[in-house]
């Protein structure tokens, strides 16, 4: 065989074989992907279900309106709990002994008593009458029926005793416990209890945090980099600036939490836990990622473009807002989203002013105290109770749901200021 | 090619070059520095109305420094500084009275490479007007991308097309829009900076027609590489070499007999 034959066959090896690297590392990549996505999927899909208990409860105008004046206010205050505890010991007469007896209401979620509360006073007609109602069951209970943990493992383990295992296999038995869709979920805060724990108050504080994130860094970091890029002399002061800005985009992000805490929280007195402050910390982080990528964007549109418009005697302003800018836009628009994907995804720094506080109301503004997403799956990840996985699974979804909007948000923005044109 | 290249003078329907009329522009003393670096050296010249001045010379000797000038596009390149003074109408276009965008609505400029704006062919004409005020109306303002778009020998071609991208037109169509919207803000005088460069000879002949048109109306400067487009478009020729004006004149007899010999060896292809 001829040597040039044999180069040539060499040749197309090589490029055989380096395609087949790419495959293999994108396969593998995939790979990956989908083993971390299905593990958090595997693990989090529980969390969208509840296991509940039906129980047959007397609802006796005595114990929550012995007064018999049907006063909300009094209503609202009732003990309700009372109830659910007499249901589960009317179905249950043999437990007597007083250990066996807060057993037996450990069955029922903490929830069981406000969930009747809720259905009394909306029908007020039902006190004095009984009830069938589904309520939570507590979340060891939730644990055995999912199967998340065997019973062998519960009972060892001390969270469930043999008395607590009959009683459930008894309610099984005549159809007493099922699952549901755990709306609460999506519409609680969060909570001690694993089976009360909700995502909303970090989705609402997140979304909050993002919107004063954006609305502070947007505007400034458009108008830095136009200033820097279009009109700024090019001298030692305005390469100094270019320096830092870089430096800064590679500082740790907890130097700016501690920075927002000594700023922010020491010196101006803004709340701590608030999303103001979780925002204006964020923003730091994110301008110089924002400007860099703003930056580029206005680089990449050709000069002709400028030359062009001032040449038909456009001032430089108007050469820049008229057709530099919203060429550049798309550019701007997908470097920005970047740079706030990157900040919602923030923990270290939202720990430093206070944001890893337990907080179960939902904020109803900026000043409110609040969690955001990744620090509540910090705050999940890290407590004892299993029921907690699954819930930390789920406000992992929760969270790369919120990404995958907010980077299909881009990519639609983008198709529009380009259609534009 | 060491023969003086074939020369013919067309028979114009344009009006005799007035001599004695004041010049449009003129340029006296004019130095260019980039940075440290001097680009122009003492540059004396007069641009008439009703006349093609074209300005050639070998690469880098100046000549789309000088054009840049006229209406001080050198502005925005940073350490650029010109000496010297250039008049428009007897006035000092460096005068801090004068906006430098005034000076640009009357002095306008078509580029090397098409650059029409990214949008409509309508609002690539009618972008100048619009900033500038030209037009009270939507009518008027139709009536002036239409003219312009007359002028510049491009209505028959887009009038069906002009909502679509001005990016979408050939090359040639997209420089001849440049032009138009050169001259829909109404300028006195026109500057080429090697506006066929990147067209095909079809695409260049027209638009070398077109420059011959335009000569009723304004003054027009162009800086080409071509000595063959020189000859066909222009009354008077200048020529750069390494920075310095060596020699202008009528058009034909700098083609014909050259008085600088550096000038004869360029037009005969000897160097440049």
């Amino acid at each position: 065989m001829s040597a040039a034959a044999n180069r040539l066959r060499r040749r197309h090896g090589a490029e055989w074989r380096f395609r087949a690297c790419g495959a293999i590392a994108i396969a593998i990549a995939i790979a990956i992907l989908a083993a971390l996505l299905g593990g958090i999927l595997w693990q989090g899909v529980g969390a969208l279900w509840r296991t509940e208990i039906l129980l047959d409860i007397d609802i006796d105008a005595g114990t929550i309106d012995p007064a018999g004046t049907r006063d909300p206010a009094a209503l609202a205050g009732a003990d309700y709990g009372v109830l659910v505890k007499n249901a589960l010991r009317a179905r249950f007469p043999e437990a007597t002994e007083r250990k066996q007896k807060r057993d037996l209401a450990a069955l029922a979620s903490n929830e069981a008593a406000y969930a009747l509360r809720d259905r009394v006073m909306t029908e007020p007609g039902l006190i004095g009458t009984r009830l069938k109602l589904w309520v939570p069951a507590s979340s060891d209970v939730d644990m055995l029926w999912k199967g998340v943990l065997d019973r062998d493992t519960l009972v060892d383990g001390g969270r469930l005793d043999a008395d607590q295992v009959a009683w459930i296999d008894a309610l099984a038995a005549d159809g007493s416990v099922a699952t549901s869709f755990n709306a609460a979920f999506f519409t609680g805060g969060d909570s001690r209890e694993p089976e009360q724990a909700g995502i909303a108050g970090a989705l609402v504080g997140t979304i909050l945090t993002m919107a004063v994130t954006l609305v502070l860094s947007f505007p400034l970091g458009v108008a830095a980099a136009v200033y820097l890029e279009e009109f700024a002399p090019k001298n030692r002061w305005t390469d100094l600036i270019e320096v830092n800005i870089n430096n800064l985009a590679a500082v740790p992000s907890i130097v700016f939490g501690l920075l927002g805490l000594a700023v922010f929280l020491g010196f101006f007195g803004l709340p701590r836990s608030a999303p103001l402050v979780g925002g204006l910390v964020l923003s730091l982080m994110t301008l110089p990622t924002l400007i860099i990528a703003a930056r580029a964007a206005l680089a990449a549109v050709p000069p002709s473009i400028r030359d062009g418009a001032l040449a038909v005697g456009a001032s430089p302003l108007q050469s820049v807002f008229h057709h530099v800018l919203p060429l550049a836009m798309p550019g701007i628009l997908t470097g920005s989203i970047i740079g706030m994907a990157r900040a919602a995804g923030e923990t270290a720094p939202l720990l430093m002013i206070g944001m890893v506080a337990f907080i179960v109301d939902i904020p109803g503004g900026i000043t409110d105290p609040s969690s955001v997403l990744p620090v509540q799956v910090y705050l999940w990840a890290d407590a004892p109770e299993r029921g907690f996985a699954e819930k930390t699974a789920a406000a992992i979804l929760v969270l790369l749901v919120f990404l995958a909007v907010m980077n299909l948000a881009a990519v639609v923005l983008r198709r529009r200021f380009e259609r534009r044109w | 090619m060491n023969q003086p290249i074939a020369f013919t003078l067309k028979p114009t329907s344009a009006p005799a070059v007035a001599v004695d009329s004041p010049p449009k522009m003129s340029a006296r003393g004019v130095d260019v520095f980039y940075g440290e670096k001097q680009a122009l050296f003492d540059v004396d010249i007069d641009i008439h109305r009703n006349r093609v001045t074209a300005l050639i010379g070998p690469s880098g000797c100046g000549k789309s420094t000088f054009i840049r000038c006229l209406n001080r596009m050198n502005d925005v390149i940073a350490d650029a500084r010109v000496r010297g003074s250039i008049t428009l109408d007897g006035q000092d276009i460096h005068d801090p009275g004068l906006d430098v965008v005034s000076l640009r609505a009357r002095v306008g400029m078509v580029f090397q490479k098409p650059n029409p704006f990214p949008k409509s062919v309508y609002e690539n004409v009618a972008y100048g007007p619009r900033i500038h005020g030209l037009a009270a109306s939507r009518g008027e303002l139709d009536d002036i991308v239409r003219a312009s778009l007359e002028r510049a020998g491009l209505w028959g071609e887009v009038a069906e097309r002009l909502n679509e991208p001005g990016t979408s037109l050939s090359g040639g169509q997209q420089q001849r829009l440049c032009i138009a919207r050169a001259i829909a803000v109404d300028p006195e005088v026109i500057l080429m900076d090697e506006p066929c460069s990147a067209l095909d000879p079809i695409a260049t002949a027209r638009i070398e027609e077109l420059i011959d048109e335009l000569r009723l109306n304004f003054a027009i400067v162009i800086v080409t590489h071509s000595m063959q487009q020189a000859a066909r478009v222009s009354q008077h020729t200048a020529f750069f070499h390494l920075g310095k004006l060596v020699e202008q004149g009528p058009t034909e007899q700098i083609f014909t007999s050259p008085r600088d010999e550096r000038t004869q060896g360029y037009v005969t292809g000897r160097f440049g």
